[in-house]
């Protein structure tokens, strides 16, 4: 098989409108930072996807895994008080 | 966690119809099966890009040569996302264009008849893409995320596809008598192919159990192939063209039509590579990546240069 690098990998995220936040929407395959962003621009926002763009390498993404998903999201389960909802407030109250 | 338990929290997973993304766990089988049929998607995808590249410079207005360069130029696009789709699966760029171009990846049989006249691009935006529109809908909802998402991109990109050629069909068809004789030939001679294209019959359908148990696909080939005639009759009819098969009919207690059986040798034997153009797409693919390959140097040499400059 021919060895062809194809470049690095980075993942794309489109922000479609100002104000709004930046999605992740795929990746692509570039050599530098300038190629990445013309490729992603070609690949991913051929109709006016978006107002804004992020390429960023794949190899720098930390995530948490998914195995832990328990463990790691537990500290927030036991924590209601962080939900307006937990609040007696007196009936007739508004804009609160 | 033992894989018992693993296996356990995946179909878990699948019964909540949760997707399941890349560092997730999940069976091998599972994982070659996308593999499969992710790559061979997007080669289709590319492949496809050929009979209607054939027409680009004859298109007969400018109209509608912008449009089909638009459309060809998406089908590259669609590529590029399923490439990667494929990619978080744990398989190289290069490993499936290599498997694309020694013959080890398959990729759909429709692309390997030929485009003889204008009227063949109308067909093929018609049916062939309607087909895989067809498909599409359904794979936004399969188990894999960044394949259902990949969908969902091309889903909206598609519908002018259809539309561009059933324009062309409805042209054609309200055209001087050899024009219209023009689209009905295409029509006829794309109809069975495109059938086909939603694969062998269920019960011969090898992956199909698979496929279904896994939630990669929602629907079956018959299923689908149902839909597709039931949807495409009509829009036949109304401008007057005739779909090739004598068998078919209108079945009101299935609220369907019935229709005959596409030719099944036809499909393996081109399957096999012994359609009319298997040779020759496999051929220009191979000459395009090769003579791509000054352009991969190039980046890689200036990437190079300014690693050094950096450093
Ligand atoms: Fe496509
Ligand atoms: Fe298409």
């Amino acid at each position: 098989m021919a060895q062809d690098n194809q470049g690095m990998l980075w993942e794309v995220f489109i922000q479609t409108k100002p104000g709004q936040p930046h999605r992740h929407c795929g990746s692509v395959h570039g050599h530098d930072r300038e190629l990445a962003l013309q490729n992603a621009r070609d690949v991913y926002t051929r109709r006016n996807e978006g107002t804004n763009l992020w390429v960023v390498p794949s190899n720098l993404i930390v995530a948490s895994s998914p195995e832990d998903i328990g463990p790691f999201f537990e500290p927030a389960n036991d924590k209601v008080y962080r939900h307006p909802t937990f609040y007696t407030i007196p009936e007739g109250i508004t804009h609160m | 966690m033992d894989t018992n338990q693993l296996e356990q929290n995946f179909d878990a997973k699948l019964a909540r119809n949760e997707s399941i993304e890349p560092k997730d766990w999940m069976p091998d089988n599972y994982r070659k099966h996308l593999i499969r049929q992710i790559s061979q998607h997007a080669h289709s995808e590319i492949v496809g890009m050929l009979p209607e590249g054939n027409w680009i410079t004859r298109a007969p207005s400018l109209r509608r040569k912008m449009v089909l360069l638009a459309k060809v130029q998406d089908e590259g696009g669609h590529g590029l996302y399923l490439y990667s789709a494929a990619e978080t699966l744990n398989i190289s760029r290069e490993e499936l264009i290599d498997q694309l171009l020694t013959g080890k990846a398959k990729y759909s049989s429709i692309f390997n008849y030929p485009s003889l006249t204008w009227a063949d691009i109308g067909a093929i935006g018609w049916l062939v893409d309607g087909a895989a529109i067809m498909n599409q809908v359904m794979l936004q909802r399969t188990s894999y995320g960044p394949y259902a998402r990949a969908m969902v991109r091309i889903c909206k990109e598609e519908s002018f596809h259809q539309r561009q050629g059933y324009e062309i069909m409805t042209v054609l068809a309200k055209g001087t008598a050899e024009q219209k004789a023009m689209a009905q030939d295409a029509l006829n001679r794309w109809w069975w192919p495109s059938l086909m294209m939603f694969g062998p019959p269920d019960e011969k359908s090898p992956n199909t159990a698979n496929a279904i148990k896994w939630k990669i696909k929602r629907e079956t080939n018959d299923e689908l192939r149902q839909k597709f005639v039931n949807q495409t009759f009509p829009q036949a009819d109304i401008i007057g063209l005739k779909l090739p098969d004598p068998d078919l009919k209108w079945n009101e207690s299935k609220g369907g039509f019935d229709f005959g059986t596409p030719n099944w040798e036809e499909f393996y034997n081109i399957i096999a590579g012994n359609g009319p153009c298997n040779k020759a797409r496999i051929s220009a693919r191979t000459k395009a990546h090769n003579e791509g390959a000054w352009v991969r140097e190039a980046a890689n040499a200036y990437a190079e240069k300014k690693k050094a400059v950096l450093a």
